[in-house]
């Protein structure tokens, strides 16, 4: 059961081989349309006015990155101050707002713990597009404060429900055994409780924050200059010809950021390993449906 | 409260472009999500690869950047869309992969000894997973798909940016026609947003805890 699936024989010579044949055919395919794609796109091509349009490969449609101000306007204002600022804050106040959360929403005086479900709900049934407008309009603070806040808000109401679920999930003798050595329900909490909740929740702790990152792309439609808008301000200034350029240069940070981000979250998530019988159990049956994984 | 009122019909044609995009584009998400998850436990490593290589891709960029491109870069390479079915599109491609992933998870979730016992009957692979596994990963998987669909209920509101006259683009523009109420517009808004989400939660939470006991 090591490395291959039992939802399939482990395959004989003869299903090897047809399974080679079906990959090459697989990969030639795909292949085949990747180049299909790029030497289409590359070609010149006539707009309906009749101007002549060069293909997106040709050097005339990514000259400005020879310019280091495009780099640095992308990468510094927009990466750098724009959208790693605001997730940098957002992600450590969502943190803060969860773990404080958490604890509001297991408290044992109902006075605290409704209101806080009721809003938390709440939170999480709207969109952060929403919150934002509402930050800006109603609050009338600039981009920024809006884009952080309603990350904060948002990202803070799930994570509080992660940890509040990990809390709920260990063995009921964690907090037993803390009572009986005469601490007190609070430290019991603090001390035994949530920071193995958090451990446990810390993969999925990391990809909300993946989510986070990904989500301050929304600033893009309240106006706040992260990397899209930038790019977008870019190609207005440049010309429509450069869009393709430009979307290709974002995409490949955004995809840069995030795997590293998620490598941090499998790294984390695998340096942590199983602790509970919950966690082993879902550990064995990882296999069954994925051979490389 | 009256800037509320006084705009309900307004309200309603935004709620059902709302609804229109979650119909359409959590149909075609479940359908592509399905068939991406399917890929993902083939017996043919290629077809796995391809559908990891998918999932991790779009799993990995933005739905603004994925709007992006379909409603402004495609339209420079001459691929034309309706600004809704650009949005349709947008939608149901991102939304398949964290479809496929929860499928998959659901999957992953079933005892192995379920697989092994099939498969020691002399069922096929398809067998096994038709008969055996799918009936009892859906169950299981139904919770997390309905978060799926809330999450995508929320990403509707990213087609604001991108020319669609939703429940958001409507309340920028009630905003600047009524700058006095701009408070009770936006909360008119969210409820709009909440009738549809939190009826959701209701019955994931639901089933969840029904799949919990029989289990």
């Amino acid at each position: 059961m090591s490395a291959s699936s039992v939802l399939y024989d482990a395959p004989g010579p003869k299903a090897r081989r047809l399974s080679r044949i079906a990959s090459t055919v697989i990969l030639v395919g795909l292949v085949g349309l990747v180049v299909w794609f790029v030497w289409r796109v590359g070609q010149p091509r006539t707009t309906v006015n009749g101007a002549v349009l060069s293909g997106v490969w040709d050097p005339s449609r990514w000259d400005i990155f020879q310019d280091k101000t495009v780099w640095e306007d992308l990468l510094w204002r927009g990466l750098v101050m724009g959208t790693l600022r605001a997730a940098g804050l957002a992600a450590v106040l969502a943190l803060i707002v969860g773990v404080l959360l958490c604890f509001a929403r297991s408290a044992r005086s109902a006075l605290i713990r409704v209101p806080t479900t009721i809003v938390l709900e709440f939170f999480r049934g709207l969109p952060v597009l929403l919150m934002m407008l509402f930050i800006m309009l109603a609050v009338g603070t600039n981009g920024y404060w809006a884009v952080v806040v309603a990350l904060t808000i948002y990202n803070g109401a799930i994570i509080g429900e992660a940890l509040r679920a990990g809390i709920a999930a260990l063995p009921k003798g964690q907090r037993e055994a803390g009572l009986s050595l005469g601490l007190t329900g609070t430290a019991t909490k603090l001390l035994i409780e949530f920071p193995q909740a958090f451990r446990q929740m810390l993969p999925i702790i990391v990809a909300q924050l993946v989510v986070l990152l990904k989500d301050t792309s929304l600033a893009y439609v309240v106006a706040y200059p992260e990397i899209l808008r930038k790019a977008d301000s870019l190609k207005q200034f440049y010309g429509n010809r450069y869009a393709f350029s430009l979307f290709f240069v974002v995409l490949a940070v955004y995809l840069i950021v995030n795997f590293a981000l998620s490598a941090l979250a499998r790294w984390l998530s695998k340096r942590t390993g199983p602790k509970s019988e919950a966690a082993l159990i879902t550990q064995n049956t990882r296999t069954m449906g994925q051979a490389d994984d | 409260m009256e800037a509320v009122f006084a705009n309900l019909d307004q309200y309603w044609a935004g709620f059902r472009v709302t609804l229109e995009l979650l119909l359409v584009g959590g149909l075609g998400a479940l359908l592509l999500g399905g068939f991406v998850a399917l890929l993902r436990i083939s017996p043919l490593a290629s077809l796995r690869g391809v559908a990891t290589g998918y999932t991790e891709l779009l799993r990995n960029t933005p739905l603004t950047l994925v709007f992006f491109f379909i409603i402004i870069v495609l339209p420079t390479l001459d691929v034309r869309f309706d600004a809704k079915v650009g949005a349709f599109l947008a939608l149901a491609l991102y939304t398949s992969a964290f479809i496929a992933e929860a499928i998959r998870s659901g999957i992953n979730g079933v005892p192995i000894g379920q697989a092994e016992a099939a498969r020691s009957v002399g069922l096929t692979f398809g067998q096994t997973v038709g008969l055996v596994i799918l009936p009892q990963a859906i169950r299981m998987v139904i919770p997390p798909l309905i978060n799926v669909l809330i999450a995508l209920t929320k990403n509707t509101s990213v087609a604001a940016g991108f020319y669609i006259v939703e429940l958001i683009a409507i309340s920028k523009q009630l905003a600047n026609a009524n700058g006095n109420a701009v408070i009770p517009i936006l909360i008119g808004v969210a409820v709009c947003y909440l009738i549809i989400t939190v009826p959701l939660g209701q019955i994931a939470g639901l089933i969840e805890r029904k799949a919990a006991v029989q289990r």
